[in-house]
């Protein structure tokens, strides 16, 4: 009760800096972001992007289950209410203010929600946008008959009243910190469109979007591209371009190379392949730059391996990982090496966690102090355990699979003998990895919803499916600790608590090494040098979060 | 002949049967499914996937939902895609268009480039014109097309700058010119190699026209070396080929997997690769049938059109 009382205290001290699930110094998002151009240079719209995908954005409803790159089609014709910036602070989209505590947006507890709109905002068929299409937009991913992309979240929330055309409130049934970070990619659709449509899987939707976002959608030529024109009547800044094509190019090569022949403006998802960076860079013309992604590689272990279950292995497996040469041999020193499942961008980053060090003589001096011996075929044993495991990954991932044979070479000479055994994407990530059927894996993971920091799906102890869990724990790891502090993470909204909290989370998992933490990833973005706008932002899933910005001179 | 007809119909219908049942089988045991590649999205749970399983009737067990699938497909109703949730039959017609244009125009080229390289060859049997003939034939048959698309980039996009490095044209374009400058490339590729086969097989079918007697009458008789030619060799050596067309009926329409990758052409072949991919079992289906169905019109229709043109068949 003290405690509580306690903490109720330090969230008032603190309202200015209050922001739900947000992050820091760039949480006073200003109301208007970036450019202090005048309101609305929407008229004089110019020129034309062509942006390409290697996959094909074909889910035009944003609320239906979708991939990353349909997402890159949301960001131009629909709008959230608001969004993350690069910094991972919240800027305002449709909502007239971003809710915090301190505006009164949300409760100290986190309980009630008020969220003020805009007004004057207008759907792409000049319907006005009112709280009303929120209000339908939140309750739709909850409808059963409805496809919904998702439930984390949405379930929590309540009574949801529309006050005015401009506002609406609702209460949630328990406190969830990364509700503002669901909320940052729930695109609002029109109301208006599912009217009297008996099916609200079916909408017009599908084929011919409505949002209120920058670009109108003019027409799709299936299977090739999408075509986007300039909305006249955007609510923000912008946009700056009368076209957008989205373009499909499913084969990489074959997008490279019309990035260099210029048939492309903007390369985008999948993106140009290492290998190509080095001629890359020296393309005229062209802008190519290294962003980091939200993804990390890692050999994760599962944990109800006897093999596995001293930490003394599992540490001395990590000093026996030659990351460096992993990273600089083959992927062309791209991705940065980690420490730990948070990107490098992340408010929530620790950076103060130990450093990785390749040592074989450490290594097995660590291994022979655990008592573990070497036998007669150079395998290391204790307890009639020998440390002999397979490791999987998807079988045709050529870079993983030689990055698997070097790892098999340096773990060989601590004494523990690693076999591969890889399979198909559907075998692999199916019931063997949901069901931690592994021994261990490697395995590229974004353990994060948007910049938010709650990783419980992950590492809660009670959210292994093998143990009858619905997480994707599929490390088995188990650390009290760490429960104790995902649970305090999830209910706190003050943004330095939080750090403070996944700060420790990240140490302890540093330390436990229930996968040995590789590579964060990251892409080769590249444009034509008279496009302005492309950006990269860790917490946002694609290129075109800021396309209403995007110019070409 | 009706009798012939109808009976060839009733058959066809069982094969389509079989077909549909095998394709339907092998689609939906494999590991996978429409909805797993959303078990890496954020926030998808396994609950979540379960229910929209049950929402798509995805749940039921497989010969139910070939029975369903079917009893739709009697009435006319094709599905809907679970990839962008349009009617199959819409799917189909918009990727059409393009197939249509590139494979038409290879094939119009093939056919009459190859059959003029394969009459020309039969002629002078033996000379330069054969020989480097059927050298090309053997080089252009043994290049795979992938390779050869890209090297066919590489020289008139990237170095010369002549022809735009793909797609079927420029948007905001779309002229005529523009259209055609966008064509040549892909339509050579794949020309190149049924001009090979269509060379070779017209050659041999011209050869046995040659040494027939009625040619040898042809000549005695005082006709002149052109009319021999148009009227007697021509025109025989292609009743052959008339069954070849039949089968390349399913390729015109199926278009081309490997040649619409590499050139960024929106049609039918990549629309399969990508409903593959993405286990859209309808649109597979809907594919898988309407290709079986030409296979099997393709046929029909050869074999009737030769019998037609070829008083010495009959079909009883």
């Amino acid at each position: 009760m003290t405690d509580e009382k306690k903490k109720t205290a330090h969230l008032n001290r603190r309202q200015a800096l209050m922001m739900m699930g947000a992050a820091g110094a760039g949480l006073m998002a200003p109301l208007t972001i970036g450019r202090d151009r005048a309101f609305a240079a929407n008229a004089d719209a110019s020129g034309q992007i062509v942006l390409a995908f290697s996959q094909e954005p074909t889910v035009f409803n944003p609320l239906m289950p979708h991939i990353e790159v349909d997402e890159g089609l949301y960001y131009a014709v629909y709008d959230p209410l608001f969004d993350f910036d690069a910094e991972g602070g919240f800027f305002p989209i449709l909502a007239a203010e971003v809710p915090t505590v301190a505006n009164g947006g949300i409760s100290a507890d986190g309980l009630s929600w008020r969220v003020k709109l805009k007004e004057g905002v207008t759907w792409h068929d000049g319907t006005p946008f009112t709280a009303n299409d929120v209000k339908f937009s939140l309750e739709l991913t909850m409808d059963p008959d409805f496809r919904s992309f998702r439930s984390t979240g949405y379930k929590f929330i309540q009574d949801i009243t529309v006050v005015s055309d401009t506002e609406l409130t609702w209460t949630m049934s328990e406190p969830f910190a990364p509700m503002a970070a669901i909320l940052a990619s729930t695109y609002i659709v029109p109301k208006h469109v599912f009217d009297g449509v008996a099916d609200k899987n079916s909408t017009i939707l599908n084929t011919a979007p409505i949002g209120t976002g920058p670009f109108k959608f003019k027409n799709r030529m299936a299977g090739d591209h999408i075509e986007l024109e300039a909305n006249a009547d955007y609510h923000m800044d912008g946009p700056f371009l009368k076209t957008l094509i989205i373009k499909y190019v499913p084969d990489l090569n074959v997008m490279y190379t019309q990035f260099k022949s210029g048939d492309i403006d903007v390369i985008g998802l999948q993106y140009i392949q290492p290998d190509n960076l080095a001629e890359a860079e020296k393309l005229p013309g062209k802008v190519v730059e290294v962003a980091g992604k939200a993804t990390f590689e890692s050999l994760g272990f599962n944990m109800m391996r006897p093999q596995f279950k001293e930490k003394a292995v599992r540490q001395a497996l990590y000093m026996a990982l030659d990351k460096t040469s992993i990273i600089d041999a083959l992927y062309y020193g791209v991705p940065t090496p980690t420490e730990t499942y948070m990107p490098q961008q992340s408010y929530y980053f620790n950076e103060n966690l130990p450093k990785h060090e390749f040592n074989i003589e450490k290594a097995n001096a660590l291994l022979d102090e655990a008592g573990w011996v070497k036998g007669a075929d150079g395998v290391r044993e204790k307890d009639g355990v020998r440390l002999s495991f397979s490791n999987s990954t998807t079988a045709g991932n050529h870079l993983r699979e030689q990055a698997q044979q070097f790892i098999q070479q340096t773990f060989a000479m601590v004494g523990a003998e690693m076999t591969i055994k890889n399979l198909p994407p559907a075998v692999m990530w199916g019931d063997y990895w949901m069901n931690s059927e592994f021994d261990s894996v490697v395995v590229g993971l974004n353990t994060l919803a948007g910049a938010d920091p709650d990783t419980s799906d992950y590492f809660m102890s009670t959210m292994s499916p093998a143990l009858g869990g619905s997480g994707q724990n599929t490390f088995v790891y188990q650390n009290p600790k760490v429960d104790e502090l995902l649970v305090a993470g999830a209910q706190d909204f003050v943004p330095e608590e939080r750090k403070a909290i996944y700060e420790e989370i990240q140490a302890v998992i540093r330390e436990d090494l229930p996968f040995l933490p590789m590579f964060q990833y990251a892409v080769i973005k590249g444009w034509k040098d008279d496009v302005e706008g492309p950006a990269p932002n860790i917490n946002n899933r694609i290129d075109t979060w800021n396309v209403r910005e995007w110019t070409r001179s | 002949m009706l009798r012939y007809i109808l009976s060839r119909l009733g058959q066809s219908l069982i094969l389509l049967l079989i077909v549909s049942f095998i394709g339907f089988a092998v689609l939906t045991l494999a590991p996978g499914g429409p909805l797993s590649q959303f078990a890496l999205s954020p926030g998808m749970t396994q609950e979540q996937i379960d229910k929209i399983a049950a929402q798509m009737g995805l749940d039921r067990p497989v010969w139910i939902q070939y029975f369903d699938w079917l009893r739709h497909l009697v009435v006319g109703d094709w599905g809907t895609s679970y990839r962008d949730g349009q009617s199959v039959l819409h799917v189909i017609g918009s990727h059409l268009f393009a197939t249509l244009l590139l494979m038409g125009t290879a094939t119009v080229i093939s056919v009459t480039l190859g059959s003029s390289i394969g009459i020309y060859s039969a002629l002078k049997r033996g000379g330069t014109f054969d020989y480097a003939m059927t050298v090309f034939a053997m080089v252009a048959l043994s290049i795979p097309t992938f390779w050869f698309g890209l090297i066919a980039i590489y020289v008139f996009s990237l170095n010369l700058g002549w022809l735009p490095a793909g797609n079927m044209y420029t948007v905001g374009d779309g002229s005529l010119i523009d259209y055609l400058r966008h064509l040549i490339m892909p339509a050579m590729v794949l020309a190149l190699v049924d001009v090979a086969i269509w060379s070779r097989y017209m050659r041999t079918s011209t050869l046995n026209v040659v040494k027939q007697d009625f040619v040898r009458t042809a000549k005695a008789k005082g006709l002149t070396r052109r009319r021999v030619l148009l009227k007697h060799i021509v025109g025989n050596s292609l009743v052959p080929m008339i069954t070849l067309a039949g089968l390349q009926l399913p390729m015109v329409l199926g278009g081309a997997l490997v040649t619409e990758t590499v050139f960024t052409w929106p049609g039918m072949g990549r629309l399969f690769l990508d409903s593959l991919g993405y286990s859209d079992y309808p649109v597979v289906m809907g594919l898988l049938m309407a290709s079986a169905m030409l296979v099997l019109i393709g046929n029909l229709l050869a074999d009737l059109t030769v019998a037609l043109i070829d008083p010495r068949i009959r079909l009883d």
